[in-house]
């Protein structure tokens, strides 16, 4: 029998999964998974709220492990694309997993493999440019601050990396477009929003908020990134592509750039 | 701090830095310890140079004050230019705040060397030494080695520093006689041969103990100018390949001499940055270390240069011809990647897709292989392949017409290794 169902959640990772489980449980062929902050509810749609289960979320994603690895990275990294109808393509792609019939990350002849695998890698490719375009700013407070506005939901994805490698200093990372951030107060990272009347960029002003010297090191490393050009083999097309203009706004290198 | 004095020196020593090219701050995996600062992992570009490279670390002299006069180097004693020196200090404070502010991986200092290579080396391994104990700093330090420095200092180096690395720069002897008259050639290999030996020894001593502190985990890497003494291709690949065998070299770097100077030994102010000669350089390199060609396959007396038209690995292939066609389907792993368009990702892909069936030209087509090259090398399950029986003149020809345009730009790309 081919079923089909709208199911609404809440738009966390664990909600959808909850769904996955709750699509599952009733054989859906299709399901189309909708956060309940995007849902509209169709004429005839057969429609169920679903309600977060940790534990519902953990058999799945057991599930999932046991199946692939590759697959575990490749779907969660997917699912924070926030890509249009992206629950349904992963409720596809589980099933087909589950079912055994999934073959590896090569199965090219499946477009939804290709499809989530083409995701997981631009979300990816995005978490690894966040690692190096984060800019922190001192504040008066001695936190170290910065602004991203990446294009995927990537903050869950470079907490660690932040955490391990600046373990003594307190800081934020805060997505401008999400609206919360992550703060690390030299014991543990927590999600945090806030209310931000003026955003941090690298605007020419200066903002009392950051010490004094602060500006002094961006400056400098202004200062240093002009130094290290050579002249002679300039290539501003290379440039671009590394360096996307989109990111160049809190990128305190390319101050009069922008 | 003074800042308008520190901006100053950061503007000349930077300047005078970045000729070094080597900005890798990989290969070290030192843990961030104790809560301190830092940790190094596969190396992040924090940004690029307007000229395309990688920025991932802060590259500066200590000073560019010299007491030799190497006719290729802008920092050479008899050049008229600014100098400056920075303070051990200073330069720990820089690294320190542009590391808390995300902009860097670390530091990769060099130096003048001013008095004598003992003294410059001891003034490196202070700075490091102070980032890791007073500032508990886990993050990559890459130090140059001074030619001429002593072993004992050498063997401090590596306590503190993730990669060490000598620039050989002028890859033939009688070059380096030219035009770095105050240098022996012993004076680069001896602290090369140190940092190999110690790092030999650390390895040994980790297998029985494993709290044996690290010894440059990094490795070493040295880097050689590219058209300043008019040397072969040849004869830079096989001084780079004695490098990678006999000191363990992690890189070779290959530098297109950028003209500095008016000196008449050297090319001239304004001549081109052998910008595509460095590409093809790397290209044979990539070659050597990871797709199992031997350098002798590539250069030799009949052929002492590379081909400017187009990559090392057609060129190979064009010369042997008699290797080719591959079946798609049955070849080893070994001879997939040395087929023309075919990088060592899509020999994998290749390898697990053929598992599922017997791959086509959509197949390969959808894997991302460059089919306008390998087309003339393979034949896979399909009725339609090339038949003709073309010669390396005709097939190198139909390549570089279908290439056209599309790889006119060869010239700016500085990296654009084949896929
Ligand atoms: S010793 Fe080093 S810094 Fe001094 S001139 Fe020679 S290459 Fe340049």
């Amino acid at each position: 029998m081919n079923t089909s169902k709208t199911l609404v959640y809440d738009g966390s990772f664990n909600g959808f999964l909850t769904a996955v489980f709750v699509g599952f449980e009733q054989k859906l062929t299709h399901a189309n998974i909708q956060k309940n902050s995007q849902f509209q509810s169709g004429l005839f749609a057969d429609t169920e709220t679903i309600f977060t289960n940790i534990d519902k979320a953990q058999r799945v994603w057991n599930g999932v492990r046991k199946k692939s690895n590759s697959a575990v990275k490749n779907i969660y990294f997917a699912f924070l694309s926030e890509q249009n109808t992206i629950e349904a393509l992963l409720y596809h792609y589980i099933q087909k997993l589950m079912g055994g019939t999934y073959l590896g990350a090569t199965d090219f002849s499946d477009t939804s493999v290709l499809k989530i695998n083409q995701l997981s890698h631009k979300v990816g490719r995005e978490k690894h440019r966040m690692e190096a375009f984060v800019r922190f700013q001192l504040t008066k407070d001695d936190v170290y601050f910065a602004n991203i506005e990446p294009d995927f939901d990537v903050l869950p994805l470079i907490s660690k990396h932040f955490r391990n490698r600046y373990a003594d200093q307190q800081w934020i990372i805060y997505d401008v477009k999400r609206k919360y951030g992550i703060f690390y107060d030299l014991q543990t990272v927590e999600v945090i929003s806030l209310d931000l009347t003026d955003i941090q960029t690298n605007s020419i002003e200066k903002s009392n908020a950051f010490t004094d010297e602060e500006y002094e090191y961006q400056d400098l490393w202004n200062n240093y990134f002009k130094s290290t050009t050579i002249k002679s083999r300039i290539n501003t097309k290379l440039h671009v592509q590394h360096v996307p203009k989109r990111y160049w706004k809190y990128l305190s290198e390319k101050k009069e750039a922008v | 701090m003074d800042f308008n004095r520190i901006k100053e020196k950061l503007n000349i020593l930077a300047d005078a830095a970045k000729y070094d090219v080597s900005c890798s701050s990989s290969g070290s995996n030192r843990k961030n310890k104790n809560n301190g600062l830092g940790d190094t992992g596969n190396g992040i570009c924090h940004t690029y140079t307007e000229d395309g490279r990688c920025v991932s670390l802060l590259k500066i002299l200590l000073t560019n004050h010299c007491i030799f006069d190497c006719a290729y180097c802008v920092t050479r004693k008899s050049n008229d230019i600014q100098r400056a020196a920075f303070k051990i200090q200073e330069v720990v404070d820089l690294t320190i705040n542009f590391y808390r502010r995300n902009y860097i991986e670390g530091l990769f200092l060099s130096s003048g060397i001013f008095k004598s290579a003992d003294h410059t080396m001891e003034r490196l391994i202070a700075v490091a030494k102070k980032l890791r104990e007073e500032e508990n700093f886990n993050g990559y330090i890459h130090l140059k080695s001074i030619p001429g420095a002593s072993d004992e200092l050498m063997y401090e180096a590596g306590l503190y520093a993730d990669r060490l690395s000598v620039n050989i720069e002028i890859p033939t002897i009688s070059g380096l006689k030219l035009l770095a008259p105050d240098k022996k050639h012993e004076d680069f290999i001896k602290p090369m041969r140190k940092v190999k030996d110690e790092i030999i020894r650390y390895k040994e001593e980790r297998k029985i103990i494993k709290s044996t502190a690290k010894y440059a985990p990094a490795g070493q890497s040295t880097q050689m100018i590219v058209g300043a003494t008019g040397e072969s291709d040849k004869d830079i690949m096989y001084s780079a390949t004695h490098f990678y065998k006999n000191y363990k070299m992690k890189r070779v770097y290959y530098s297109g001499y950028v003209p500095i100077s008016t000196d008449s030994r050297l090319p001239s102010l304004g001549s081109e940055v052998p910008m595509l000669r460095e590409n093809r350089l790397y290209q044979t390199d990539w070659l050597l270390r990871f797709y199992g060609f031997g350098v002798n396959e590539i250069l030799d007396a009949d052929n002492p240069n590379l081909d400017m038209d187009i990559d090392p690995k057609l060129m190979w292939a064009l010369r042997n011809l008699n290797h080719f066609p591959v079946d798609i389907n049955k070849a080893e792993p070994r001879m997939l990647a040395r087929i023309p368009g075919i990088g060592m990702g899509s020999v994998h892909k290749i390898i697990s897709g053929r598992k599922y069936r017997s791959l086509n030209w959509e197949h390969l087509k959808k894997m991302g292989i460059a089919l306008n090259r390998a087309k003339y090398f393979i034949i896979c399950n399909s009725n339609d392949w090339e038949r003709r029986d073309l010669d390396a003149a005709t097939i190198k020809g139909m390549i570089l017409q279908s290439q056209n345009g599309k790889f006119k730009n060869q010239y700016n790309n500085q990296l654009s290794l084949f896929n």
